[in-house]
C-alpha cells in the first residue's frame, strides 16, 4: 500500500494541477493579508472560503483523478496485490497531495506575516485542520462515486451534486426545518443536523472559536453544554473522523467486489 | 503681613485646641472604636491602630474623622450592620472591614450614611459583606479609592457593593467591585459622578441605574458581569469612555437600556459581549464614537425606539451588527464604520458609494427561532442574507447608512 501510495503521491506531486491548487490558496492568502492586514479578521475570510471550496475541490479532483488513473489502476490489479492496498493507496496519495497543497499554500504567506507572533494561531490552526478534515472526507466520497459509476460523466454529475446538496442545499432544508418546528424545542434537533453534515460540522468547529459570544445567547441547556465547554470541540472532531472512516471503508468494501 | 500670621497662628490654635486626635488600639485606654466616638467631640479625629476590632453597630453620630492605620480589621462577626453615619461631615478613611450580618429583612451594610451630606468614604477594603457601602438620602458625598470583594452566589440572598439610595452630588472613583449582587447601585440618585471604577464579576450588573437622572459615569470597566451596565428609568445620563468587556450569557448585555431618554453615549467600548447593548423604549439618544468589537449582536432594538443617532461608530467583526424586532425604524444611521460593509468608493472621499444595511435577513430569523443561530456563517445564510439585501421585505427599508466609512474611524 505505502509503495501505491507513495507513486500516486508523487505523480500527483508533478502534475500540473497540485501546483495550480497551491499557487491559488498562496495568491488566496497573500491577497487576503495584503487587504486586510488583520489576521483574525483574514482567519474569517478564510474560514467561508475553505468551508465551501475544499470540498468541492476535493469532490472534483478525486473523481478526475480516478477516472484518468483507471487503465494504470487496471494494470495494477493484474499484479499479486490487494484490492484494498491499491485503492487506498491511491485515495491517500490524492488526499495527502491536497491538504499538502492547502497547508503550504495558506501557511507560507501566513507566516511570513507574522502567525507566530500573533493571537491568531490557534484559530489558524483549527482552521487547517478542518481543512485537512474536508479534504480526506471529501476524496473519500469521491472515490465512491467513482467506484459506483462507470460512466465519466454521470459521476462528475453525482459529485457536483453531491457537493451542492452539502455545502449550500441542505442548510435550505435544515433552515426550514428548524422554522417549521419553531414551536418545539429544537436544540438536540439542530446540533443532530450539524452532525450530520461534515461542512456544517466543520463550520460549526470554527463557530466555537470566532462567535462564542453569539452562540451563547440561546437558551438551551444542550446548546450550552456543547458551546461553552470543550465537550463540543472533541465531539466535532471524532464525528469528523467517522465521517472520514466511513467512506474509507465504503470504498474498501466496494473495491473488492467490483469487476473491473 | 501680620494681620496673616497673626490669624494662621489662631487658626493652628484652633484647631489644636478643638480638634483632638484619640488613638484607638488593643492596648490603648480606649480599646474600642465605639467608645472613642463616644469620647470624642465633634471636628476630632480617631486614629485607630493596625489590630483586630470586634465591633459592629457602630454609630457616628457627630462630625468626626475616622482613620486606620495599616488597615485594622473591624470585624462585625456576621451580626449585622457595622458603620452607621448619622452626621454630617463624617470621613472615614483606610479600614478593612469584614463579616457584615445577612438579613432578609434588613439591608445590612458594611458602612451606612444616613441622611447626612458631606461625608468621605476612602481607601477601604471590605470583604464578606451583605451591602458595602450604602448611601441613604445623603449629599455631596464622596467614595474613593475602596476595594470591596464579595462572595455572592445567588441573588436573592446578597446585596450590593455601593447603594446610593435619594441622595444628591455623589462622587464615586476608582473603586473596585467585584462578586456582589450589583457592583454599583443608584436608585432615585441625581448628579452623581461615577468615574475610574472596575466592576467585575457580580452577579446582577456592574452598575445599576433606577428613576436616576443627570449622572454621568466615565471611564469604567466593567467585565464579565450578569450584565455590564443596566440604565432603566432614567433620563438625561452620560455614558463616556466606558469598558464593556466579556458579559456572556444568556440574559446578558454589556449595556441594558430601558425607558431612558436624552442619554449621551460617547466613546465606549463593547468587546465580546453576547449582546453590546440592548435597546427597549428608549428614545433621543445620541451614540457616537463608540467601539463594537467582536460581539454577538453589536446593537439589539428590541422596540419603541425612536430618534436615536448612531454616528461615527465602528462596528467590527461583530456576529451580527444590529437586529430589529420588527420592520419600522425611526432611528438614524450615519458615518458608522462597518466591517461587514462590502461596497466601494470610486470618488475616493472616504465614504462608501452605496448604502449600507446593517440589519440581515438572518438575524430577523434568528430572533423568530433562536436555535436557527446554528446556521450563522452558512453559504446558504449568505445568499438569502444577499437576496433580502436587494430588495428588503422583513427588515425595515429605510434602515441604511448612507455614508458608510471606508476606513475605520480614529478619534
Amino acid at each position: 500500500m505505502l509503495k501505491i501510495l507513495k507513486y500516486s503521491f508523487y505523480d500527483l506531486m508533478r502534475s500540473r494541477w497540485s501546483y495550480v491548487y497551491f499557487a491559488f490558496y498562496l495568491l488566496l492568502g497573500v491577497v487576503l493579508l495584503f487587504l486586510n492586514n488583520d489576521l483574525s479578521k483574514a482567519v474569517i475570510t478564510l474560514m467561508n472560503v475553505i468551508i465551501v471550496l475544499v470540498p468541492l475541490i476535493g469532490t472534483i479532483f478525486g473523481v478526475m483523478y480516478y477516472y484518468n488513473s483507471k487503465e494504470f489502476t487496471e494494470l495494477l490489479l493484474a499484479q499479486p496485490l490487494k484490492r484494498s492496498s491499491i485503492f487506498l493507496g491511491q485515495y491517500l496519495g490524492v488526499a495527502i497531495s491536497l491538504s499538502m497543497s492547502l497547508i503550504l499554500g495558506l501557511g507560507i504567506p501566513f507566516i511570513f506575516y507574522g502567525l507566530f507572533k500573533s493571537s491568531a494561531i490557534w484559530d489558524f490552526s483549527l482552521l487547517l485542520i478542518t481543512g485537512t478534515f474536508l479534504t480526506f472526507i471529501f476524496t473519500a466520497l469521491a472515490f465512491n462515486i467513482a467506484l459506483s459509476n462507470e460512466n465519466k460523466i454521470k459521476g462528475f454529475g453525482y459529485a457536483i451534486l453531491l457537493w451542492l446538496f452539502l455545502a449550500i442545499i441542505y442548510d435550505g432544508i435544515f433552515l426550514m426545518t428548524l422554522i417549521l418546528f419553531e414551536d418545539y424545542p429544537l436544540d438536540k434537533l439542530s446540533l443532530i443536523g450539524t452532525m450530520l453534515n461534515p461542512i456544517d460540522l466543520s463550520r460549526t468547529l470554527i463557530l466555537l472559536k470566532l462567535d462564542i459570544s453569539a452562540l451563547l445567547g440561546y437558551t438551551g441547556a444542550i446548546f450550552k453544554q456543547f458551546f461553552g465547554t470543550n465537550f463540543g470541540l472533541i465531539i466535532s472532531i471524532s464525528m469528523l473522523s467517522v465521517w472520514v472512516i466511513m467512506p474509507v471503508l465504503r470504498i474498501v468494501f466496494k473495491a473488492k467486489r467490483k469487476d473491473f | 503681613m501680620k494681620i496673616k500670621i497673626v490669624s494662621i497662628i489662631a487658626m493652628l490654635l484652633a484647631s489644636v485646641l478643638h480638634a483632638q486626635t484619640i488613638d484607638v488600639c488593643e492596648d490603648c485606654p480606649i480599646s474600642k472604636l465605639n467608645d472613642a466616638i463616644k469620647v470624642a467631640k465633634s471636628f476630632d479625629t480617631i486614629v485607630v491602630k493596625k489590630g483586630t476590632y470586634k465591633e459592629h453597630d457602630i454609630l457616628v453620630d457627630k462630625p468626626l474623622t475616622i482613620i486606620g492605620e495599616n488597615y485594622p480589621v473591624i470585624d462585625g462577626e456576621m451580626k449585622g450592620e457595622i458603620i452607621t453615619i448619622v452626621s454630617d461631615s463624617v470621613t472615614v478613611d483606610g479600614l478593612f472591614i469584614i463579616n457584615v450580618g445577612t438579613s432578609y429583612t434588613e439591608d445590612y451594610a458594611a458602612i451606612r450614611v444616613k441622611r447626612s451630606n458631606d461625608f468621605v468614604i476612602k481607601n477601604l477594603v471590605l470583604e464578606k459583606l451583605f451591602f458595602g457601602i450604602y448611601i441613604e438620602k445623603g449629599r455631596n458625598g464622596k467614595i474613593f479609592h475602596n476595594k470591596i470583594i464579595g462572595d455572592a452566589k445567588e441573588e436573592y440572598n446578597s446585596g450590593n457593593g455601593i447603594q446610593l439610595w435619594y441622595s444628591k452630588n455623589v462622587e464615586i472613583e476608582h473603586n473596585f467591585v467585584e462578586r456582589v449582587r450589583d457592583g454599583i447601585y443608584l436608585e432615585f440618585s441625581d448628579d452623581c459622578i461615577i468615574k475610574n471604577n472596575v466592576s467585575a464579576n457580580n452577579i446582577r450588573y456592574g452598575l445599576h441605574f433606577m428613576f436616576s437622572n443627570d449622572d454621568i459615569y466615565q471611564d469604567n470597566i466593567f467585565q464579565n458581569n450578569g450584565a455590564g451596565v443596566a440604565v432603566m428609568f432614567s433620563k438625561k445620563i452620560k455614558m463616556y469612555n466606558n469598558n464593556f468587556k466579556e458579559n456572556w450569557g444568556t440574559a446578558s448585555y454589556g449595556l441594558l437600556l430601558k425607558e431612558i431618554n436624552d442619554a449621551e453615549i460617547e466613546g465606549n467600548t463593547f468587546t465580546d459581549n453576547t449582546i453590546g447593548i440592548n435597546i427597549e423604549g428608549s428614545n433621543r439618544i445620541n451614540y457616537k464614537n463608540n467601539n463594537f468589537i467582536s460581539n454577538g449582536w453589536a446593537v439589539k432594538v428590541r422596540g419603541a425606539c425612536y430618534t436615536n443617532h448612531f454616528i461615527s461608530n465602528n462596528f467590527l467583526y461583530n456576529s451580527f451588527d444590529i437586529s430589529y424586532n420588527s420592520n419600522i425604524n425611526d432611528n438614524i444611521f450615519n458615518n458608522n464604520y462597518w466591517s461587514n460593509y462590502t461596497g466601494y468608493d470610486l470618488d475616493k472621499n472616504g465614504i462608501g458609494d452605496i448604502p449600507y444595511r446593517p440589519v440581515k435577513l438572518f438575524s430577523y430569523i434568528v430572533n423568530r427561532t433562536p436555535e436557527t443561530i446554528i446556521l450563522l456563517r452558512s453559504l446558504f445564510i449568505d445568499i438569502i442574507d444577499f437576496s433580502e439585501k436587494v430588495s428588503p421585505v422583513f427588515t425595515p427599508d429605510n434602515l441604511l447608512d448612507n455614508n458608510p466609512k471606508m476606513k475605520k474611524i480614529e478619534w
